[in-house]
């Protein structure tokens, strides 16, 4: 837990006074202080600069270096102090985070020290305030850049694909990256030349001839050698047609790749020639067929794939599309206006270009960019006047939004970038908190389960993790409050199979030792009377029942759980399972204790559900839970 | 053209009044409060000095102004609780620290309620227990109140929770407290009624003994 809630502790605690009353069962006791509580100032040489700080300020942060029993190894008896050999510049910021809680990233110091000096102490990036967290950001990821564009460099080559991808994966992945193979370099470069050649055949077929000596007419090289294009044609549409089925089959998402734009650029390049084909050689037809052979021109864009700068403008142009909408808006509206009133004043007029307003529409444009082609003029009075003053505002009109779309490009571009940036940041440090706060009560049931409760000595307390005192009271307080509403703390996991157990509506007897455990609760569902009442104890028909086939396989469950822990419990079961000791309750559960002697029935576990094995200590108000799954 | 010119305008004009509001935060953070002498707090308390000095040492670091609001007060308090909601039970906790009831917990406050819940009598520590549960502060618990604090104590257990709550079991907690408590059987609980039951309930005594400690 982070911050200095690490102080107001004692109160959350005093106010736990506001409990008892309404707890129908006794507190537990609370942790016993090993050592003295006096606030005593400590000393921390820093490679010669002495700092001097309370030591509860170091407690604060019971996960760091400094606030863990960790800086003892740093502890001189010789000066009776804390001694580092780092820098003690950023020594400084490092303790004005224990001070004031927020950490500040030093401007002057280089991103990367800084991060050492960080992971030297255990302190988290993640903690920089707000005030400091952009510039820390930027900085880091300039250096990373930096350090990612050198490493680049040395090596080129894609990562490996994984042995078992099917064919078509790989297919995939060859049209997505041609480096990865030969092959598709070969591909990709062989269809980049297809699409040159067929966009310069549709650019020279249009180029007149020489004229033929006797006919008039300047035949288009398209027609005088229409067969030869015709082949070229071919070829190129049968090439994109083969690359769009391939595609089309590796896509691992058909119906995401057919709605992609590269997919639509290359069906509606490919398809004039299939129409052109089945269109029958009918004169009124082929004025729509001329118009559809336009369309051969967009194979050009099928160049994006082979141009990140391409899909870069593309994008943008996408991003800025409302600014761009806005701007042609008050375009129109200019244009309108002023080709009105040219209309107008020009109506009178014999013999005027200014047939109509849209045919003004030509003139304001013209005029505006300050093209002045010179095929529609005014003649009259009023409209040269409106004339000059419409080429006027059209320098205005267009010089004016110019800068203004270039800073929006720029602004809108960055701001995309760091507003995904941030997003990405801010799932981050939601799930860290999500973690952290999951990290608590994990603590917390993690020290159930290890029985924490009982007060132990000796080889006891290895099994415990090393626990600080804050720790100890804030699992206390919790306690406390499970006495209070006689219901435990879970974790979603254990929620949600009891949920699902409770459904299937498993019914079993209930344990006459229920009634032995105070006041507790017993509304709710079956299947917890069963887990509470299987008793592994030294009760042999337990023993007898089948009870070591469970043994078998029983396993701990939880994922978080202590490596050492769990290697003690196998080693301990295999121990006492070979032995063949009768005091089940040692095997399985790591933590030794003596065993139970409430007598009780045992009923056969069936393998297929989890089960918490409960030990009740007579006479004693607390008691421990171990859970383990069969399976 | 005229369209530029007046996002251009309406950009200066919306610059003025952020201005102004962050004068105005500036004055309001200045107000700080400092508590009275540490003399005096030694003697209106039962803490020690070097208690008194940890204790404020922790409080002014929290709160540099010197006094703890409702929204803070909440957050901290829903720390120690991360998987059920504590803002409940933390607006009553406050309502009952706050003893001026103007909206903000000083020093004085919060060293006062806990000197009486650390190193009070059991019956001053009842009876501040019973200050808590009286929500509007007339003299007597009744069942709507009862069934108010229940309800935050139990979100701050969260959802997940063994067993599994159901949605009876405030109202049967309520209940049970009241079958206890409620001697005279007049739908409401006084203080003398609180003190008495308590007292004779064992599990409550000796609970109370166990937070001496804390500090």
């Amino acid at each position: 837990m982070a911050a200095g809630v690490a102080t107001w502790l004692p109160f959350a605690r005093a106010a736990a006074v506001g409990w008892l009353p309404l707890a129908t069962k006794i507190m537990p006791k609370p942790p016993v202080e090993k050592k003295s509580r006096n606030d005593e100032i400590l000393f921390v040489n820093v490679s010669g600069l002495r700092f001097q700080t309370w030591k509860n300020t170091l407690d604060r942060y019971p996960d760091t270096l400094l606030g863990s029993s960790e800086k003892e190894f740093f502890f001189n008896e010789d000066t009776q102090e804390y001694f580092f050999d780092r820098d003690p510049e950023m020594f400084r910021h490092i303790l004005n985070f224990y001070r004031t809680g927020k950490l500040h990233y030093p401007r002057q110091e280089c991103v990367q020290a800084f991060d050492e000096e960080l992971a030297f102490y255990g302190i988290v990036p993640d903690i920089i305030g707000d005030c400091c967290q952009e510039e820390y950001r930027d900085r880091k990821k300039e250096n990373q850049e930096r350090l990612a564009e050198d490493t680049e460099a040395e090596n080129a080559t894609d990562a490996p694909l994984p042995p078992d991808s099917t064919r078509r994966e790989r297919l995939w992945r060859a049209f997505e990256n041609p480096h990865t193979s030969t092959m598709a370099l070969v591909f990709y470069y062989v269809t980049g030349f297809f699409i040159a050649v067929s966009v310069i055949a549709n650019v020279v077929e249009t180029i007149p001839t020489w004229p033929i000596k006797g006919s008039k007419k300047d035949l288009p090289y398209g027609e005088k050698y229409s067969l030869a294009f015709f082949c070229m044609d071919t070829a190129c549409v049968l090439i994109f047609t083969f690359e769009y089925l391939m595609r089309l089959f590796a896509a691992p998402s058909r119906c995401k790749f057919m709605r992609s734009v590269m997919s639509v650029i290359d069906v509606v390049a490919i398809m004039p020639y299939y129409i052109g084909l089945v269109m029958p050689e009918n004169e009124d037809v082929s004025g729509a067929f001329v118009t559809l052979r336009v369309f051969r021109v967009f194979r050009i864009f099928k160049f994006s794939r082979h141009s990140q700068g391409l899909r870069i403008l593309g994008y943008t142009l996408k991003s800025c599309a409302s600014e761009l909408g806005f701007l042609l808006f008050s375009l129109t509206m200019a244009i309108i206006i002023f080709a009105t009133v040219m209309f107008y004043a020009e109506k009178g007029t014999k013999g005027t270009n200014f047939t109509s307003i849209p045919a003004s529409f030509w003139y304001t444009i013209v005029t505006m960019t300050t093209l002045g082609y010179g095929d529609m003029v005014p003649n009259t009075i009023a409209g040269k006047i409106f004339g000059s003053i419409c080429s006027l505002s059209g320098v205005l009109v267009i010089a004016l939004p110019v800068p203004v779309i270039v800073s929006n490009f720029s602004r809108i571009y960055h701001q995309n970038q760091r507003a995904d940036k941030m997003r990405a940041q801010q799932k981050v440090r939601l799930a860290r908190i999500r973690l952290s706060k999951k990290g608590t009560t994990n603590a917390f049931l993690h020290y159930k389960e290890e029985g924490g409760f009982q007060n132990r000595d000796g080889d006891g307390g290895m099994f415990l993790k090393n626990r600080s005192t804050f720790e100890h009271q804030h699992h206390h307080l919790l306690h406390c409050l499970e006495k209070t509403t006689n219901h435990e703390f879970t974790d979603e996991l254990t929620f949600s199979e009891m949920c699902m157990t409770e459904s299937i509506g498993y019914r079993t007897s209930r344990s006459t030792s229920i009634s032995s455990q105070q006041g507790m609760s017993t509304s709710c569902c079956p299947r917890r009377a069963k887990r509470r009442a299987i008793r592994l104890a030294n009760s042999t028909v337990s023993v007898s029942r089948g009870s070591v086939q469970e043994l078998d396989t029983l396993q701990v469950h939880k994922p978080f759980r202590h490596q050492s822990r769990s290697s003690l419990n196998a080693r301990t079961e295999d121990l006492k399972l070979n032995c063949d000791d009768r005091d089940f309750t040692a095997a399985i559960i790591s933590i030794p204790t003596p065993p139970a002697n409430t007598p009780d029935e045992s009923l056969s576990p069936s393998p297929a559900f989890h089960s918490i094995l409960r030990n009740s200590r007579s006479g004693s108000f607390t008691h421990e839970t171990v859970k383990i799954s069969s399976l | 053209m005229g369209a530029v010119v007046g996002t251009l305008a309406m950009q200066s004009r919306q610059r003025r009044p952020s201005r102004d509001k962050l004068d105005d935060e500036l004055e309001l953070s200045v107000v700080c409060h400092r508590p009275e002498g540490l003399e005096q707090l030694l003697a209106q308390t039962s803490f020690s000095k070097k208690e008194l000095q940890v204790l404020y040492r922790g409080f002014k670091n929290e709160c540099p102004c010197g006094v703890v609001n409702e929204e803070t007060f909440k957050h901290i308090y829903s720390k120690f609780f991360p998987q059920g909601d504590a803002s409940t039970y933390a607006h009553y906790l406050f309502n009952a620290f706050d003893s001026s009831h103007n909206g903000s917990i000083k020093f004085e406050d919060f060293v006062a309620a806990l000197s009486i819940l650390l190193r009070g009598s059991t019956t001053e520590k009842l009876q501040w227990t019973f200050n808590l549960y009286d929500i509007n502060q007339d003299g007597y618990i009744n069942k709507e109140e009862m069934t108010h604090i229940v309800k935050a104590i139990y979100d701050m257990m969260g959802r997940f929770t063994y067993p599994a709550l159901k949605t009876d079991t405030t109202k049967h907690h309520v209940d049970a407290f009241f079958q206890k408590m409620d001697k005279n059987r007049d739908g409401v609980v006084t203080l003398d009624e609180f003190i008495l039951s308590c007292q004779e309930d064992e599990n409550i005594m000796r609970s109370l003994q166990l937070f001496e400690n804390v500090i």
